[in-house]
């Protein structure tokens, strides 16, 4: 029993595997990339892949928008190099070699920071170094880039990065107003130029430490879901209307009075 | 003559949800009275304010959902809500302090788990750790209890107007002056190294045998406790196993009248929110455990941790944080003191576990 079991399971495993690779080829087009990166398959909002930093550092926009660009360089370049190697790296060894790439890419981004915003990179602190073992960028690495040409991987991480760091300052907007009152506060620690682009939003705010606090960040993530869910709901609603649109004229058959 | 034909539970007398609720609400009466007496009319107009407000935010979500609005708010469920979390309120609690709190109980806690009756957390106190944690400097200031020698209870109209700022700059008085000291339970634990008898000055914040005021209060939720206790509205076993685990740890743990003292037992089962607690709050019968041995299990935890965070933690009262984490728990505990199913024999009706794996084998030879 137990081996027709393993057996199923393996077979389950194929199938998902040709699954995988025949939608892969068929996800060569760059517009079903992008929207399944920036939406379909987001990240955070449909995956739930690298919760860790999304709710630890989208307590302002200034973080989640720190941590999202470097999340980003580290996805899109990561699945470049993953897809120009990936005829190289056999099965055996290819997870070793991926984590190194991400590893020494993560570095790279961290000494960026550090050159060029030191104050939000001792902010942000332990987190950079934490994109390592964002499930993201590895997932991305194994399930795509490893199977596709470098071009596409390339998009594909840039969008799967951006659809990540959109949903961070999304989260990023929503704890900063509510928790503190302002919108953008401190954004010259990572644009040099942005110093005067606080927004107070509300003046003489107490501010509201839940929202700051991480319950604050799994209620925001929690509502942006819902609210991902509501929206391809009606979607696919309205889609299902149209499609079932009943045809004009009469479908009766008659059988009663004179057939000409 | 027509025989009606009705199925069971083959009940007398009146017990809708709404009419349960309304006796709740009748019962906190005599803490209601102490505490206004005590605190002055913030509390009373607190509770109107949260009652107003509760309604409002029922009727927004029901209008949301597209659920019948009569039907909810005939329940009064908001309302105990409205009524629980009012009452924990410091007294000239600011009216946005209210709407917070209400507002989350009822939209969050409530709402958004499903409504009444699906709701794993019980409202009142997910609205009031919030408030807690979001807003420490005004959920902690307490006006001193009338008694008390620096205490000066203020009147109807200050009360209002420190509440609604609005009123008072209609009334010209745009600052009143109020002044807030620690609670009892409090100064107990920042008595820094002084004995009980030191710090129990007669005209201090420390009365009889607990607070000034604050054992009136738990007095009068004590005896709403048991009116509710007669009328069968709550069963014993949550109340009891609290207050005995409370009672119990402090015994345990009560340290003399020294400077390491912990407070005596009466002193911990009259102040704070004990007794609103032991038979408001804790006996939720939505979020608290159903079986009885689960209800003393679920009481027997809330009571152990009030007394830790209350003496070994950084809050001074800890019935809400004592009250969710249970919450957490009551799942849990039912499925492993399922009671004994009539017709089997004990330990038969173990939850999940013994049928899943019955189910999974009949699969697999099903496979095979």
């Amino acid at each position: 029993m137990a081996t027709s079991a393993d057996n199923n399971e393996l077979e389950e495993l194929d199938s998902t595997a040709d699954a995988e690779q025949t939608a892969e080829q068929e996800s060569l087009n760059y517009k079903q990339i992008t929207s399944d990166g920036l939406w379909k398959k987001n990240a955070a909002l449909a995956q739930l892949l690298g919760l860790c930093p999304l709710l630890a550092v989208s307590g302002s926009v200034v973080n989640a928008l720190g941590l999202g660009l470097a999340t980003m360089l580290v996805l899109t370049s990561s699945n470049l190099v993953v897809s120009l190697i990936r005829h190289q790296a056999n099965e055996t060894i290819r997870l070793p070699v991926f984590v190194m790439i991400i590893a020494a890419l993560t570095t790279c981004v961290e000494l960026l920071m550090q050159a060029f915003a030191y104050e939000l990179y001792q902010i942000l602190g332990i987190f950079i170094p934490l994109i390592v073992t964002n499930c993201i960028i590895l997932g991305r690495a194994d399930a795509f880039a490893s199977k596709n040409p470098p071009l596409v991987a390339a998009l594909d991480g840039f969008m799967m990065g951006a659809g990540f760091a959109l949903v961070l300052v999304a989260l990023g907007v929503i704890r900063e107003i509510l928790g503190l009152g302002t919108l953008f506060a401190n954004m010259e620690l990572l644009l040099p130029f942005a110093s005067n682009w606080e927004i107070v939003i509300i003046s003489n705010y107490s501010g509201f430490l839940l929202a700051i606090l991480p319950p604050g960040a799994f209620i925001g993530l929690g509502l942006l879901i819902a609210l991902k869910n509501n929206i391809d709901d009606n979607q696919a609603k309205r889609k299902a209307a149209k499609d079932g649109a009943p045809v004009a004229g009469s479908k009766r058959v008659r059988v009663t009075g004179n057939i000409s | 003559m027509k025989l009606e034909k009705v199925t069971s539970p083959h009940l007398h007398g009146r017990s809708d949800t709404g009419h349960v609720m309304r006796l709740v609400i009748l019962a906190t009466l005599p803490g209601l009275v102490a505490l206004t007496w005590f605190f002055g009319w913030g509390v009373f107009i607190n509770l109107l304010w949260a009652w107003i407000v509760a309604l409002g935010f029922e009727t927004l979500v029901v209008k949301i959902r597209k659920r019948p609005l009569g039907y909810y708010i005939n329940d009064y469920s908001a309302l105990v809500t409205a009524t629980l979390l009012g009452l924990a309120l410091p007294p000239l609690a600011p009216w946005w302090l209210t709407v917070v709190g209400v507002g989350f109980a009822i939209v969050i806690a409530k709402h958004l788990y499903g409504g009444l009756g699906s709701n794993p957390f019980n409202p009142a106190a997910v609205g009031y750790v919030v408030l807690l944690i979001s807003f420490p400097a005004e959920m902690s200031s307490w006006v001193p209890a009338r008694g008390i020698e620096a205490a000066v209870t203020p009147g109807f109209i200050d009360s209002l107007s420190s509440i609604f700022p609005v009123f008072g700059n209609l009334l010209g008085q745009p600052n009143v002056d109020i002044i807030t000291q620690a609670t009892p339970l409090d100064l107990f634990k920042q008595k820094q190294g002084l004995t009980t008898a030191e710090i129990w000055q007669p005209g201090s914040a420390f009365g009889h045998f607990a607070g000034v005021g604050w054992e009136w209060v738990n007095l009068g939720f004590l005896v709403g406790g048991i009116f509710l206790l007669q009328r069968r509205i709550i069963y014993w076993h949550i109340p009891v196993s609290m207050l005995g685990t409370l009672l119990l740890m402090s015994l345990i743990f009560w340290g003399g009248s020294g400077s390491e003292s912990n407070g005596s037992p009466m002193f911990h089962l009259f102040s704070g929110a004990t007794m609103l607690c032991a038979f408001f709050i804790a006996t939720d019968p939505v979020t608290a455990a159903t079986s009885t041995r689960g209800r003393l299990m679920y009481g027997a935890g809330i009571g152990l941790i009030i007394y830790v965070i209350r003496v070994w933690g950084n809050y001074p009262d800890a019935v809400a944080f004592a009250v969710l984490l249970m919450n957490f728990c009551a799942p849990l505990i039912d499925q492993y003191v399922q009671p004994r199913t009539y017709g089997h024999s004990q330990g038969q009706n173990k939850g999940h576990k013994q049928n899943k794996s019955k189910n999974s084998t009949s699969d697999q030879s099903d496979d095979s």
